[in-house]
């Protein structure tokens, strides 16, 4: 797997959510991504940013694009610093929510994305990777 | 130090004479083979690339960077021959039948010194079988990209959306849906819901052999992604034993609505748009 | 701040989201639309989506919302002109916007309001 470009940004309030949609419309549109697959790509990102920014207090994201086996990719990491999820089973079910959502961010960002992962320690913040290749 | 490089330069025009008729023989006289202006510009490039390639000395390993331009040419060679329909071996022959003309220079050149000439004809060997090899795989991935395309193009132009009536459109589908068709079946006939402003919308599957709980779920997104643009989705078309297969599986098609023909769908259509066919005659 | 222009048409309130949203923007949306309603005397509510490229669950759920809250008072919502590739993506991410009436364009969407009004 090589990468070819990287972009890192900051995820402290609602207008860097809507950066972060842009900035990964832009990207899966350049890699050739069809239509559907951008708009998934970027309601994922969507959601995960969201959370990083209202439950994570803020943290940063990077986008990455990927190639490997002649297939190319685009990959996104969300870090945020905040509690951390205690049971990251229970957060990924739909209707689980800490906040006032309808609790659909995690899981239903994890079915828009192909391979989707997610690390976190109580205390230590949580970080969200998700890769859709096209 | 080989004599190949030095042979293919001081025989060059034989061996292209020869290399040509053995070519001609080998494919034999119904083939294809191109036309001889084409086939001797090819003929001749291959051999001068060739001789460059075997110049710093290395002729059996034909993976290293000398080799590139040899590879690069024949990679094009191969992929244009699969595109135009030649068979793998009218391809693999215009490597391999450069074989017997470069032997029996090689042999002619080493008179009294057998184990030479047997030394030389085993590295040309290994030098044209690589490459032959080489010319296979570079064919069979071309092939395969043809086969790539023309799925696509099958997959577009087997989904024909029909408008019935202003405001109603139809989809029959015919064949197996793989959730790779189904996808595009899907997108198209929501743009089309979108282009014509068509409320209604029938998905028949009189046609579809089989529905298993992947088509049905398939299915059932598309419904639901039309009713959220504001369609309804009827399904027509589902024949006796694919609903029993359905209850079966226990794939349940929720609160979209089903008619058993194509016919049904379209009345149920007219009768919520309040439309009515009347039969003059009465 | 930016606010989304809310335009009325008799007892019709038109909206057009011609932005990519930030949160604060559609929570003050859901304000200023109930707020009209009211002060307005409006029977229906339209929504204009057909520039959204996306809506996320939480654009999705302000969608719902307005629904609910204008039927309490007295007003029908319905959403037109959401795009395929929305819809699709929508479904995937397991969010229906039960209640929340839909019409492929403005047009249709006017005829429905007025459907209404007629029962009602």
């Amino acid at each position: 797997m090589t990468v070819d470009k990287e972009r890192q940004l900051r995820l402290s309030s609602a207008e860097d959510v809507v950066l972060i949609r842009q900035a990964v419309r832009q990207w899966s549109a350049d890699l050739g991504f069809s239509l559907v697959d951008q708009t998934k790509l970027v309601t994922a990102a969507s959601e995960l940013a969201r959370n990083a920014v209202i439950y994570g207090g803020g943290g940063e994201a990077r986008i990455r694009t990927l190639a490997r086996n002649g297939r190319l990719g685009i990959q996104v990491t969300f870090q945020d610093n905040g509690p951390g999820i205690a049971d990251i089973e229970q957060a990924m079910k739909d209707g689980f929510t800490t906040g006032s959502g309808l609790g659909l961010g995690l899981g239903g960002a994890k079915r828009l994305t192909q391979e989707f992962e997610i690390e976190s320690n109580p205390g230590e913040g949580t970080r969200v990777t998700f890769v859709r290749w096209r | 130090m080989t004599r190949i490089p030095q042979i293919l330069k001081q025989h060059e025009s034989e061996l292209l004479e020869e290399w040509i008729a053995a070519q001609k023989g080998a494919v034999g006289p119904k083939s294809s083979l191109k036309r001889d202006g084409e086939l001797r510009e090819q003929a001749h490039s291959f051999l001068n690339l060739l001789q460059q390639a075997t110049q710093p000395g290395n002729v059996t390993n034909t993976e290293s960077a000398e080799w590139q331009p040899v590879r690069g040419f024949l990679s094009e060679f191969s992929s244009e021959r699969a595109r135009q329909g030649y068979s793998p071996t009218e391809t693999a022959t215009f490597v391999f039948s450069l074989k017997q003309p470069l032997f029996q220079r090689l042999q002619s050149e080493f008179p009294s010194d057998p184990a030479g000439s047997a030394e030389e004809t085993w590295a040309a060997t290994r030098m044209l079988d690589q490459l032959g090899l080489f010319v296979t795989e570079v064919y069979q991935k071309s092939r395969e990209e043809v086969i790539i395309r023309q799925q696509q193009e099958m997959i577009e132009i087997s989904t024909p959306v029909i408008q019935l009536w202003a405001g109603v459109l139809a989809l029959p589908l015919i064949g197996t849906l793989d959730s790779n068709r189904t996808q595009v079946v899907m997108e198209t006939l929501l743009q089309r819901i979108v282009d014509t402003g068509s409320a209604i919308a029938i998905i028949d599957i009189t046609g579809v052999p089989t529905v298993d709980t992947m088509v049905a779920q398939h299915l059932m997104k598309t419904v639901a992604a039309a009713r959220l643009m504001g369609a309804d989705c009827l399904i027509s078309g589902i024949r006796p034993q694919i609903a029993q297969t359905m209850v079966h599986l226990g794939v349940a098609l929720g609160d979209i609505t089903t008619k058993a023909s194509l016919a049904d769908a379209f009345a149920a259509a007219l009768k919520k748009k309040r439309l009515m066919v009347v039969d003059e005659r009465v | 701040m930016d606010r989304i222009p809310i335009l009325k048409m008799g007892d019709l309130l038109l909206v057009t989201i011609q932005v990519d949203m930030h949160d604060r923007l559609a929570m003050s949306l859901q304000d200023d639309l109930t707020d009209k309603i009211v002060s307005g005397k409006a029977r229906g509510v339209l929504i204009d989506i057909s520039a959204l490229d996306m809506v996320d669950s939480f654009i999705g759920r302000m969608l719902a919302n307005i629904a609910s809250m204008s039927r309490i008072l007295d007003a029908e919502t319905v959403v037109v002109g959401m795009r395929p590739a929305v819809a699709i993506t929508l479904v995937e991410l397991g969010l229906s916007l039960r209640g929340v009436r839909t019409a492929l364009n403005v047009d249709q969407g006017m005829t429905l309001l007025r459907s209404f009004g007629a029962e009602g």
